[in-house]
């Protein structure tokens, strides 16, 4: 749906995105992850067709963004970051404005402005100026705008930015059952989102790939794959010396709370040493009070790849 | 063709979607009315050689209030959608450049000509009134008010082209009203620099919309100004098009 090979955009000669080489396959959710100012913007913009590459090529279901960019936006429902919208307007009277615009046929305007009221949740607030809408129905407009001309393939820039929890959580479902139709790119601050809805992931930092798998995958990869949290007093013995004869532990830090000793144990991806931790503690008679596993998420993959040298 | 027609549409109702188009039809109408009555009444009390219809399109009231309406109409096209960054929705769109430019320009042209309905029915008022016609012939109607689209036309696309040159209302209000300004008073030039050679006096004078409109009014349709306000207009409207396209390498 999306191929993108060696895409290079400058700003007044500063790199925003280098070489940047991917592809989104049919039906997949593709998350698109970075800190602030890595460049997610604006490789979303050049597969809008909003603003040329400088270098690089970009294709959206086939159709080069630049030399055939009518067709390449035909095809692709955009929806930009913070939605702008003509606050002039009302919702239906706008979204049939763009309906039009995007080519659906004359009798089918009606019956789409419809469907996506309908799949939006925007039924209540048809009538309504834009500039009187709540900022989640302004985001649910823009989503909205995307699926009118019924797209193989969504970008959404931030859907969820700047939603209370209960309106992420609506616009996440919406996105999981959209992805069933569509090709759906996303960028996103919020991991747990990408956990939950994508099937691939890519992190970008610094306008460079870092990382590009599905999360399962990524967090696998990661050095800190998991680690064990131990709470124990351990009496006469160091306690450090023993946990890391335990096969699969790799590295163990200690830290105090009055008597108990704390051990933030990292042990290697897909080892379980907590049957091993408890077999120790019952031979070295150590008093135990918490004892568990704790489990990577995107945010720690996130923040290896993209902390390292923004410090 | 029907996304242009959508895209003027939507340029023509988001006239009265906001203030402006009703600020700048009052005053507009308060200073044409105000310019009628003036003439009708210094025409009533002495003899002259012109119609209340010439009369009406030649005075001081109404190039003044003529040249100020421009940039009031203008000035928001393209740089409030830059400034909003509604022009993200607009052009990802599948819409080419040129549709919107136009657009644009016909939206502006459209509330421009929207603008001049109601001072038509002075005449009407007038002749029902008086009981005699406002101007010699219906040919001095359509004289002026042909020169009226031509000249609006050459001013909205300066006005265009201001407008899309920045993203701020206020700056592309004073380029336009400056270079309409400016060109407009180059037909003045003739009348205040005496000392000039004559041929230079009469190469401005192809330029002075006063004059124009002074033989249009009349009822003589003269072919050269037709052709140059329209060239004008193509020109500024090409220029105008380059300009929104290059937006895309300043970015």
């Amino acid at each position: 749906m999306i191929k993108v090979e060696n895409l290079t955009k400058r700003y007044a000669g500063q790199p925003a995105i280098q070489d940047l080489n991917f592809e989104v396959g049919k039906g997949e959710i593709m998350g698109f992850l970075g800190p602030n100012g890595a460049g997610k913007t604006t490789t979303m913009r050049i597969l809008a067709s909003f603003m040329p590459p400088t270098s690089g090529r970009a294709t959206v279901a086939g159709f080069d963004v630049f030399a055939q960019s009518l067709q390449a936006r035909a095809h692709l429902g955009y929806m930009p970051e913070n939605v702008p919208l003509y606050s002039d307007m009302r919702v239906t009277e706008y979204l049939d404005y763009r309906a039009a615009l995007k080519g659906v046929p004359h009798r089918r305007v009606a019956e789409r402005v419809g469907d996506v009221k309908e799949l939006c949740g925007l039924k209540e607030v048809e009538n309504k100026l834009i500039a009187a809408l709540s900022k989640g129905y302004r985001q649910r407009v823009g989503l909205a705008d995307a699926l009118l001309h019924e797209p193989d393939l969504l970008i959404l820039d931030e859907p969820t930015i700047g939603l209370d929890p209960n309106q992420i959580r609506q616009v996440r479902d919406l996105i999981k059952n959209l992805g069933k139709q569509h090709t759906i790119l996303l960028s996103t601050h919020i991991l747990p989102e990408v956990e939950m809805t994508c099937s691939r992931v890519i992190i970008i930092h610094k306008g460079r790939i870092e990382a590009c798998d599905t999360p399962e995958n990524l967090l696998g990869k990661i050095r800190q794959a998991g680690g064990v949290l131990l709470e124990a007093k351990v009496g006469a013995d160091n306690g450090v010396e023993e946990l890391k004869k335990i096969s699969g532990v790799r590295d163990v830090i200690v830290d105090s709370d009055g008597d108990w000793k704390i051990f933030s144990l990292r042990v290697e991806s897909g080892a379980d040493v907590r049957e091993e931790i408890f077999r120790l503690a019952t031979t070295r008679q150590w008093r135990v009070r918490e004892l568990t596993q704790r489990r990577a998420t995107l945010e720690d993959v996130f923040v290896e790849i993209t902390h390292s040298d923004s410090i | 063709m029907r996304k242009f027609y959508t895209l003027l549409s939507r340029e023509v109702r988001s006239y009265f979607h906001s203030p402006i188009a009703y600020v700048v039809l009052i005053f507009f109408l308060l200073i044409a009315g105000v310019d009628f009555y003036f003439q009708v009444s210094f025409m009533n009390q002495r003899q002259v050689q012109y119609t209340v219809q010439e009369a009406f399109f030649n005075s001081v009231f109404f190039w003044f209030a003529f040249v100020l309406i421009f940039p009031l109409i203008t000035m928001r096209l393209f740089a409030e959608e830059f400034k909003l960054g509604t022009i993200e929705p607009l052009m990802t769109a599948p819409v080419r450049d040129w549709q919107v430019v136009l657009s644009k320009f016909f939206g502006a042209l459209i509330f421009y000509i929207i603008l001049w309905i109601p001072p038509a029915f002075y005449f009407v008022i007038f002749q029902y009134v008086a009981g005699q016609p406002a101007a010699h012939s219906a040919g001095a109607y359509s004289g002026s008010y042909l020169m009226l689209l031509l000249l609006g036309m050459f001013y909205l696309s300066i006005g265009c082209l201001a407008s899309v040159l920045t993203k701020n209302q206020i700056i592309a209000a004073i380029i336009s009203f400056c270079a309409i300004t400016l060109l407009f008073f180059l037909g003045l030039v003739q009348f205040i620099l005496l000392d000039v050679s004559s041929a230079a006096r009469d190469l401005l004078g192809y330029f002075s919309a006063i004059e124009h409109m002074g033989t249009f009014s009349r009822g003589v349709i003269d072919t050269r100004p037709i052709v140059f306000y329209l060239s004008m207009t193509v020109v500024m409207l090409a220029l105008t098009h380059q300009a929104f396209q290059s937006r895309k390498w300043r970015l």
